[in-house]
């Protein structure tokens, strides 16, 4: 009876529900310290129908790709192995190459940078939200994965860990609105910060408007986050422009094709503290 | 029955939010979420919309890394309008749907925006471009849905009463 009466009576629902989501809101907004419990449970929760649901998509797509689509194999193979040896070649040169290389930093005393611990992930799910620039990967605290870890792939940095769970985790892409990176241009080694736009753009703030920033410049990432490893590239400038007050205004296109995750690499080794590098004088 | 349906109805919008826009980058602008609050809220009323909206809300929230409970609370509040002009005018031509939607995602960026700009807990930089794009995206979406189940149960019927009878 209960139940019929309130089914006529959509106001009263519509405030009990008014009133229970500002007070949850409150309590969030009041007392900022630690994650939800609730989020931490949905996400846990949810990321397993992401995973069921990447895992069906991923199947049939490679039936199709295993059984169906197998046609002029024969002839692609032959391809195939020629391009190998060409890149066989090729890998012997790089080699040599890369062997002089180290030899000539070896001769500069140049600082080894610490080898970075990673692990390979694979995007399983986008944002529930479009105001929120997400995804979900399928590595979580079993994998040691952990909430401020950074995400790169072999283009450049992708994002950080913001949540986890002990099969999946949440990545916050540096395209959200929310995130940020200690940068540097690379050529001038001028500082700032890189923000990101909610779409598919990033700008950098904080550049005194004395820097010498030009478009085409790269941006790589400074290390004085204590995030993201110093010298992982951001994007390249795009646009540069005097803002109304000491700073340039810039802005960068991700050297990321954000449209084109599948796979990221969250790294293990947390950065070590770097100090603010110097502006350079002009 | 009917619960189960609106259940099944947010669950497939909801995993298509998070799955989809993996595949197809256009559609991460879009919320399908909020396009089958708004369509469950005029076939079926204010409380199914309130209901909706707040539990789809909720998940979709708890799924961010935002404040869980303003898009809730903005969803709760285009499901019961939605509702309401549901249950007060006709709307079944494709038009006066495409404009409901528009509204209806409008008024749901007005409002998670509004919130949280009021909490200073973000802010939205110039949004109007985005936001209407997303308007006329779920409009288009919706209405396509809406002419989609309409039209697929009539279709099904008529292929069977097409079928020749064996003697």
């Amino acid at each position: 009876m209960a139940i019929a009466d309130i089914k006529h009576r959509p106001g009263i629902v519509l405030g009990a529900a008014v009133v229970f989501h500002v007070a949850l809101i409150s309590a969030q907004v009041s007392s900022a310290s630690g994650l939800p419990v609730l989020q931490v449970v949905t996400f846990g929760a949810f990321s397993e129908l992401q995973r069921l649901v990447t895992g069906a998509i991923t199947g049939s797509q490679n039936l199709w790709a295993g059984y169906v689509s197998l046609r002029g194999v024969r002839e692609e193979n032959a391809a195939l192995r020629r391009d190998l040896q060409a890149l066989q070649i090729r890998l012997q040169e790089e080699r040599a190459l890369a062997q002089r290389a180290e030899d000539l930093r070896q001769l500069l005393e140049l600082h080894d940078r610490a080898e970075l611990d990673t692990a390979a992930a694979e995007i399983i799910g986008a944002g529930a939200s479009p105001e929120f620039r997400t995804v979900t990967i399928d590595k979580g605290t079993a994998d040691r994965i952990a909430a401020d870890m950074a995400v790169i792939s072999p283009a450049g940095v992708v994002g950080r860990v913001i949540l986890t769970s002990p099969r999946a985790a949440k990545v916050q892409l540096l395209i959200d609105r929310n995130a940020a990176a200690g940068a540097i241009i690379e050529r001038s080694r001028a500082q700032g910060i890189v923000l990101g736009g909610g779409a598919d753009d990033l700008r950098m703030d904080y550049v005194p408007g004395t820097a010498d920033v030009n478009p085409g410049d790269l941006v790589v990432t400074s290390g004085i986050d204590g995030i993201f490893p110093k010298g992982f590239v951001i994007g390249t400038v795009e646009n540069v422009e005097r803002g109304p007050g000491t700073y340039h205004e810039i802005s960068i296109r991700p050297a990321v094709d954000f449209s084109r995750l599948e796979e990221v690499l969250v790294v293990l080794t947390p950065p070590p503290a770097v100090e603010a590098e110097a502006q350079p004088e002009r | 029955m009917r619960l189960a349906r609106t259940l099944a109805a947010l669950a497939a919008a909801l995993a298509i939010q998070t799955t989809l826009t993996s595949y197809v980058q256009e559609a991460a602008a879009l919320d399908f979420v909020l396009v089958t609050v708004v369509s469950l809220a005029l076939t079926s009323g204010p409380t199914t919309g309130v209901l909706a909206g707040s539990a789809a809300g909720l998940v979709q929230d708890a799924l961010s890394s935002g404040v869980i409970g303003i898009g809730a609370l903005a969803k709760t509040v285009v499901g019961f309008a939605a509702g309401r002009i549901g249950t007060q005018f006709i709307v079944t031509a494709p038009l006066p749907r495409f404009v409901v939607f528009v509204v209806a995602t409008l008024v749901h960026a007005a409002l998670f925006m509004g919130l949280y700009v009021l909490l200073g807990v973000r802010t939205f930089p110039s949004p109007y471009v985005a936001v209407g794009g997303q308007a006329v995206g779920n409009a288009v979406v919706g209405v396509i849905g809406f002419q989609l189940t309409e039209w697929l149960p009539v279709f099904l019927a008529r292929r069977r009463l097409r079928r020749p009878t064996r003697r």
